[in-house]
């Protein structure tokens, strides 16, 4: 028996911490080799001539930068030749059980986008659009921005809100419907909140005081509130339309000085209020959670509502508040729409951003700042597809179109590495 | 300042968890509540911290008759709570914490972070914590996060300390400075109301001792009354504290665990180069706090998870990548950790659960089809051979008590042919008559020749049941040491400090 007993000879006790080994995953080489085969393809099947000029501001700036020209095909081929560098890096990283850094990840998107950019507008007359597709990535992630705002504040009280697409909705109808009756355009965004605030409430009564199952009310408001405003469009927008569905939009308001720095001025700072007010948003949404009282309980209740409730926070009231507030914190998003973007409601005009809003907040992994880039990354997947079609791309349109869904697709497989969600997201509180 | 509880009645449907209960704590003084798990203990103190509402009754304070809607009354009221079960957000940090619920704030609700540091420092340093309040909590030990506990309630001026059950997730050295800490709030004038159902500690710190079963008080107690004093008052009636069993008789059974390594997805290594042997006819306990990698050992035993190294064999046939089922084919006996959620199905009848895991042919299933007959025939005879105390076969097992669920899985487990058997904390939260009957199961099968594993976080059930014991500490072995080790050997390698000269004898 005393054969088998042992005590570790090797010291005299035991180190106190666990010890930690690199886990690899081939997430990034396997990545990096398929968009590497797309590009190279790509250039193989399809080889174009002539040269692709960037246009990097208007003739009516004050500072005007001349355009740049390079020859398409032999800037594709070299941006290739990064991207397959890029390729052999990160498997050699794996086989040595080495993480690929993120900056190689960077690295390898630009030139990607580089190498398909050039490709793209080989040849063409007209130059592409490096300002304007910087604004419409701007514009195209409003909508997106807020409702990942929204969707953060909400997932961090403890709620899903699979209710974003919804509340975009519902707001840009009723800005629409407000903003065209009274014509101001003030008066349309306070109704737009006001209304994702009443969508998020009715989400609250039903996850928060009945404790249903909030992926199925998330689903169902979605669909509820398409329905709601398709019908109301059709019966009473359309038949009015000069009266109930004609806003008058915010306009457009260029930032003295800065509006004419080159590139980023004309592409950020020539916007209408809605824009500023979420370049402020994302800052003020960040410091509310993590630098407040407020934020402290919040985050309190979507992470352990039983240890919120035994230092006297009131769980149901705080997940309440936070709802509403997420709920018109997205009626900005929606307000876009009909305020900012066009001046008219449409049938679910929206088309899905609510639903890469919630993605955004996954990537973003719910940090208001992470996700708020995510709905960017989104906003220029969508852009990308039309700065392509000013300079007749031969990449069908379509497959443009898809380009932002892909992007999601990608990203919520957790490219960006392992993610962890607020500990009580999605349970309701339940007092014993 | 004075705590008094008058007629505590708490109900849940027809079941009585508190009856007529009184109880009065003194300040500076310590005042232990003494019962087995579900004796109502845990009842009582919700209802007084204003978790429950009390169905009967009232709670005073300085004779004052005081009610409490919710735990921020009871907290304003000078009314303190370590929880069993920490109330601590894992992902803020100590500071925050601390602060939660009564934020120091600058103007615009804005956090006063330094405030908040200020004051678990002071505290911190008053008892000689050394609690850093910058610290993420889920990386703190458990110990030092019970300490942030306590400086929770302390910072919120409490005069009336609880405990519930604190100790089940320390060390026995962590045990003996909570003991410290006690003593020093109670000469610092509080009133301590000490939960548990473990004798000694009750012995080493009470000023006065109250013992509860099934929900009422069935007398007071002295410091100094014996273990079996206690124990009998406890359960009701005289009990067998060792478990009796022979020197062990080995056969040619055989498992070899050798290198074993275990890494979660973040790549923290929670098994580290284990190895040990377990021959037929011994039971080898597993000792150490939980949390250090033994939950994963035992689930790799099983095939649950797949180590990243090492190997195990059994009787010469490695296991190490099949399936759960070509593991449980091998005839290896599983209890698991947590019944309620590992072991049974709730919903399931006894009878259902009993067969569970031998759905894949005869003699319970014939063509796709279950065998009623033969499996309610078997359910009879299990529910018969294990005392399992229920209605019936067909009651859903989760409304059975944890004891008997606890049979359940046994019965299940010990009825095939089996050549290894793993019981995991086989008698956490089971009443002590079933803990009686459990222990004999155990070393019956040991007996009968088969290598057994037990999993333990007590030292007590360590050293009634184990031949030999492995204690574990951070995912590595301290040591494999005989059953004959003193307990406070075994107390000083639970916190990864191996003995000085009782390498391998």
């Amino acid at each position: 028996m005393s054969a088998q007993t042992a005590v570790r000879s090797d010291d005299a006790s035991v180190s106190s911490t666990l010890r930690h080994v690199t886990v690899t995953s081939k997430k990034y080489p396997v990545v990096f080799t398929f968009m590497s085969v797309v590009l190279g393809l790509i250039l193989l099947a399809a080889p174009r001539e002539g040269e692709t000029k960037f246009r990097f501001s208007a003739e009516s700036d004050f500072f005007v930068i001349p355009s740049i020209s390079v020859p398409a095909m032999r800037v594709a081929w070299v941006c290739l030749a990064i991207l397959v560098l890029a390729t052999i890096t990160s498997w050699v990283l794996y086989a040595r059980e080495r993480r690929t850094p993120l900056v190689l990840g960077i690295v390898f998107a630009f030139a990607f986008l580089a190498g398909f950019l050039s490709w793209g507008g080989a040849g063409s007359v007209s130059d592409f659009p490096v300002v304007r597709l910087i604004s419409a990535s701007v514009l195209l992630a409003v909508p997106i921005l807020f409702g990942a705002l929204g969707g953060a504040i909400g997932e961090r009280a403890g709620v899903v809100n699979i209710a974003i697409e919804g509340q975009l909705l519902a707001s840009a109808f009723v800005a629409a419907v407000v903003g065209s009756i009274t014509k101001n355009p003030w008066a349309g965004l306070v109704a737009a909140l006001v209304a994702g605030a009443l969508v998020a409430l009715v989400l609250g009564a039903f996850t928060i005081t009945y404790r249903v199952n909030q992926v199925i009310v998330g689903v169902v408001l979605n669909v509820l509130v398409l329905g709601l405003t398709s019908f109301m469009y059709t019966q009473v927008l359309m038949k009015n339309a000069d009266q109930l569905n004609r806003t008058v939009r915010f306009p457009s308001l260029p930032i003295p000085l800065i509006s004419e720095v080159p590139i980023i001025g004309p592409a950020l700072f020539r916007q209408s209020i809605i824009v500023y007010l979420m370049y402020l948003a994302v800052p003020l949404v960040w410091f509310a959670l993590y630098r407040t009282r407020w934020g402290l309980r919040l985050r309190a209740v979507g992470e352990h509502p039983l240890a919120a409730d035994t230092v006297g926070i009131k769980v149901e009231r705080t997940r309440y508040r936070a709802l509403l507030i997420a709920g018109a914190v997205v009626g900005f998003g929606g307000a876009y729409y009909t305020l900012v973007s066009v001046s008219a409601f449409n049938r679910n005009m929206t088309a899905g951003a609510g639903f890469i809003a919630l993605a955004a907040v996954i990537f973003g992994k719910w940090d208001p700042v992470r996700a708020a880039l995510a709905a960017l990354l989104f906003g220029f997947a969508s852009a990308l597809e039309g700065a392509m079609s000013v300079v007749g791309s031969p990449v069908p349109s379509q497959f443009m179109l898809m380009l932002p869904y892909v992007v999601t697709l990608f990203a919520v497989a957790g490219l960006v590495g392992r993610s962890r969600a607020p500990a009580a997201s999605g349970i309701p509180y339940v007092k014993e | 300042m004075k705590l008094e509880l008058r007629g505590i009645t708490k109900r849940f449907g027809a079941l009585v968890a508190n009856d007529h209960i009184d109880l009065v704590v003194q300040p500076g003084e310590i005042h232990c509540l003494l019962g087995e798990n579900g004796a109502g203990k845990s009842t009582l103190m919700n209802v007084l911290y204003g978790l429950y509402d009390a169905d009967e009754g009232e709670v005073l304070l300085d004779d004052e008759v005081v009610h409490f809607a919710g735990p921020g009354d009871a907290m304003a009221a000078g009314i303190g709570m370590v929880h069993q079960h920490f109330m601590l957000v894992p992902v803020f940090t100590v500071a925050e914490n601390v602060m939660l619920g009564h934020e120091p704030t600058r103007g615009g609700g804005r956090l006063d972070l330094e405030a908040a540091r200020a004051k678990v420092v002071e505290i911190s340093e008053r008892f000689g914590f050394h609690v850093d309040p910058d610290a993420i909590v889920e990386d703190l030990p458990v110990g030092v996060q019970q300490r942030v506990e306590i400086i929770k309630a302390l910072s919120r001026e409490a005069q009336v300390l609880i405990f519930d059950e604190p100790t089940a997730v320390l060390t026995p050295q962590e045990t003996d400075e909570l003991m410290g800490i006690m003593r020093q709030l109670k000469a610092d004038g509080a009133a301590i109301v000490f939960i548990t159902h473990k004798l000694r500690e009750v012995r080493e710190v009470a000023d006065r001792i109250t013992v509860v079963r099934r929900g009422a008080v069935v007398g007071e107690a002295k410091p100094g009354s014996s273990d079996a004093e206690l124990a009998s008052l406890m359960v009701g009636r005289s009990v067998e504290l060792t478990v009796a069993k022979d020197a062990p008789r080995y056969s040619d059974a055989k498992l070899e665990v050798k290198d074993l390594e275990i890494v979660d997805p973040d790549g923290l290594v929670l098994v580290d180069d284990v190895s040990f042997t377990v021959r037929g006819g011994e039971v080898l306990v597993v000792a150490g706090v939980q949390g250090n990698g033994q939950t994963e050992l035992a689930d790799a035993l099983l095939g649950l998870v797949t180590p990243s190294a090492g190997s195990i064999t059994l009787d010469g046939t490695e296991l190490v990548g099949r399936s759960v089922r070509d593991f449980l084919g091998q005839g290896i006996g599983f209890v698991p950790e947590d019944r309620g959620v590992d072991g049974l199905v709730g919903t399931f009848t006894v009878a259902e659960n009993l067969i569970l895991d031998r759905i894949y042919g005869p003699p319970f299933v014939k063509a796709g089809s279950l065998q009623l007959r033969a499996r309610d025939e078997f359910a009879r005879a299990a529910v018969e051979e294990f005392d399992i105390r229920t209605q019936g076969i067909d009651q859903p097992a989760g409304r059975l008590s944890g004891g008997n669920q606890q049979k359940v899985v046994l019965a299940r487990e010990l009825s095939r042919e089996l050549r290894l058997f793993v019981a995991c904390q086989p008698t956490r939260g089971v009443d002590v008559g079933s803990i009686e009957f459990i222990h004999k199961r155990i070393v019956a099968t040991r007996d009968a020749g088969v290598p057994v594993i037990v999993v333990a976080t007590e030292l007590d059930e360590a050293l009634a049941l184990g031949d030999r014991i492995l204690v574990m500490y951070r995912g590595r072995i301290v040591g494999i040491v005989p059953a004959t080790t003193p307990r406070d050997v075994l107390g000083l390698m639970m916190a990864g400090i191996a003995p000085e000269g009782s390498e391998a004898a």
